[in-house]
């Protein structure tokens, strides 16, 4: 065998393995979602997101941890955004390459390593002890707004350091102010990156179930909140709860609700595909 | 940006509306604690709605141990129990001042099982139990003919609760005699239904856990008697709630706080519909109800704890 013909073949064996890696991934997921569609599929109907929860599986809903799942999404989006975004473009814009700076961005990215139940340790004692917010899902947004930032504040940066230089130059040379360049320039023209970060972040929390347990989320709420102070229940937790049930009914009730929580994070993630590609179409 | 505020916007808008259900002159009745007790709860809960639909309940399941913090806070009304309160729990309530009363609700066997395809185990005497799960097993009894030379030469592989869980507690009490010691090098879990796929699957498993994850899967594994001193006994409503499935049976609690029967007069209707109902509902969620006799002694318990706290107050 002359040395092309190796060459070739190692190509050809790295290209396999390459595809084997590829599908891995996709196929395990494929047999997952195939799997819990065949469970729960046909249990899914409008009772189901409407009921409350119920000691029989055939009547329990999931109308409570749902609506519970997506105030926390609404609030923790609403104290998530403005701080992540606003540390980044400090960092991106404004900071001196100092020492400071670079050890202000070293924690940052280490943050995003944290486990997330010490983020719920922390949410109990600040949010819900000290600044006695008691277990309510403002306490539970502040923890996930924490617990994202970091992933926000890394993806906006790096939507601020993808806009072309020219953007920049151009708004100083006509005599525009920094605010001015970064409000009316980057931001616009980052924001489709900086969406993608957020609403990537945002599905991450809508799945924590660990950090809730620990500031106290509730298993069984007969109520929806109506305001930031009320307790609440999510829908991992709901899932959680059911799946270490006896009744084989409950495991039904499981998938069902993984379903609708898979629907939720496609959806999200489907949002920032869109956005992302309209803008990246938008500032070429 | 101006897209996102949007979509906040109209999500608070559509999350305001549908609300306003709660405006009404409500109470609230906070439950915390174990994971065991809490289908109990919620099964009452539920049916407490139908009476009184103004009354808020709402049950997390910080485990018995989390349930008493909260409770020896004063953050709860209620706690749900899968063991007694201990002494040093006790001591925190009564440094802040918190009188409570235990009442016991229902009764759970755990049942010990094996694989159906084991022909060889009928009945484990407590004994047997024991040599088997003390902490002096570990590495050493690895073989079913190590506690019965009749049993077959093959490896034993063992199931069970996890160390944070009340039952792993209370097993460990009636069986090794010491609470927690136990040998660590079995297949631990906290979802009960993975000890019931793992003992279903291997010919030489063996398991313990809730009687209701047993009932729920009769057609996959066999349940073994236990032999308490007085003969083998398997679990059964019967036997656990007479108490002759011993030491396997026991008993579970909920604790309530003084303040709250003062404070909030629904606590007291909702523990009497607790105590009324207790016996109709428990079949639904698998567990075992008291005798009605019992049910009586705990009702007239609660009674005179609620006359001596509402008198106090006058």
């Amino acid at each position: 065998m002359n040395r092309i013909k190796k060459n070739r073949l190692k190509d050809q064996i790295f290209k396999a393995w390459g595809i084997f890696c590829t599908l891995l991934g996709i196929v395990l997921l494929a047999i997952f979602i195939g799997s819990i569609l065949v469970d729960g599929i046909q249990r899914i109907d409008w009772d189901f997101i409407t009921n409350l929860p119920s000691r029989k599986a055939e009547r329990a809903g999931i109308y409570t941890a749902l609506m519970g799942s997506v105030w926390i999404l609404v609030l923790t989006t609403i104290i998530a955004l403005p701080v992540g975004i606003g540390a980044a473009i400090y960092l991106e814009e404004y900071a001196n390459k100092s020492k400071l700076s670079s050890l202000l961005e070293i924690n940052i990215s280490n943050l995003a390593g944290v486990p997330s139940i010490i983020y719920g340790l922390l949410g109990l004692e600040i949010f819900v002890r000290v600044i006695q917010m008691g277990s309510s899902v403002l306490a539970g947004s502040f923890t996930l707004a924490l617990l994202i930032l970091p992933i926000v504040i890394v993806s906006t940066r790096e939507a601020l350091k993808a806009v072309p230089k020219s953007i920049r130059d151009a708004s100083y040379a006509l005599g525009a102010s920094k605010w001015q360049t970064v409000s009316r320039q980057l931001l616009p023209a980052s924001s489709g990156g900086i969406l993608t970060g957020i609403i990537l972040a945002l599905s991450r929390a809508v799945g924590e179930t660990a950090p809730l347990i620990v500031i106290g989320a509730l298993a069984y709420v007969p109520f929806a909140p109506s305001s930031p102070m009320d307790e609440f229940s999510v829908l991992p937790i709901q899932i959680f709860n059911w799946i270490s049930r006896p009744q084989h009914g409950f495991e039904v009730n499981a998938a069902a609700g993984i379903i609708i929580l898979l629907l939720i994070t496609f959806v999200m993630n489907g949002i920032a595909v869109y956005f992302r590609n309209k803008w990246q179409k938008k500032f070429k | 940006m101006r897209k996102l505020l949007l979509i906040t916007a109209v999500s608070l808008t559509v999350l305001s509306c549908g609300n306003n259900k709660k405006d009404k002159e409500t109470s609230s009745i906070n439950i915390d604690g174990s994971s065991t007790v809490y289908p109990v709860t919620e099964a009452i809960a539920e049916e407490y709605r139908s009476e009184d639909p103004d009354v808020d309940v709402t049950i997390g399941v910080s485990g018995t141990g989390g349930g008493f913090k909260k409770f020896g806070r004063g953050e709860t009304d209620i706690s749900n129990a899968s063991r007694p309160i201990k002494e040093d729990e006790k001591k925190i309530a009564e440094q802040n001042n918190i009188d409570f009363i235990e009442l016991e609700v229902a009764y759970d066997g755990l049942a010990v099982v094996v694989n159906p395809e084991n022909d060889w185990v009928d009945c484990f005497t407590v004994e047997q139990l024991k040599k088997i799960w003390e902490p002096g097993a570990q590495g050493t009894i690895t073989h079913w003919n190590q506690i019965n030379p009749e049993w077959p030469n093959e490896e034993i592989h063992l199931f069970g609760p996890g160390v944070a869980s009340g039952t792993f507690d209370y097993f460990t009490e009636a069986i090794v005699g010491e609470s927690g010691s136990s040998r660590g090098d079995y297949t631990a879990s906290e979802d009960d239904n993975v000890l019931v796929q793992g003992v279903s699957g291997d010919k030489y498993g063996l398991g313990f856990f809730g009687l209701a994850y047993y009932e729920e899967n009769e057609d996959k594994l066999r349940m073994v008697a236990v032999d308490g001193g007085e003969g083998c006994v398997e679990p059964s409503t019967q036997t656990v709630s007479d108490g002759s499935y011993a030491p396997l049976s026991r008993p579970l609690f909920v604790y309530v706080n003084s303040s709250s029967i003062q404070n909030n007069p629904k606590v007291v209707d909702f523990m009497n519909f607790y105590l009324n109902e207790a016996p109709s509902l428990l079949k639904d969620v698998g567990y075992v109800p008291l005798t009605p006799e019992e049910y009586k002694e705990q009702k007239e318990k609660f009674k005179s704890f609620v006359e001596k706290h509402q008198n106090n107050q006058k």
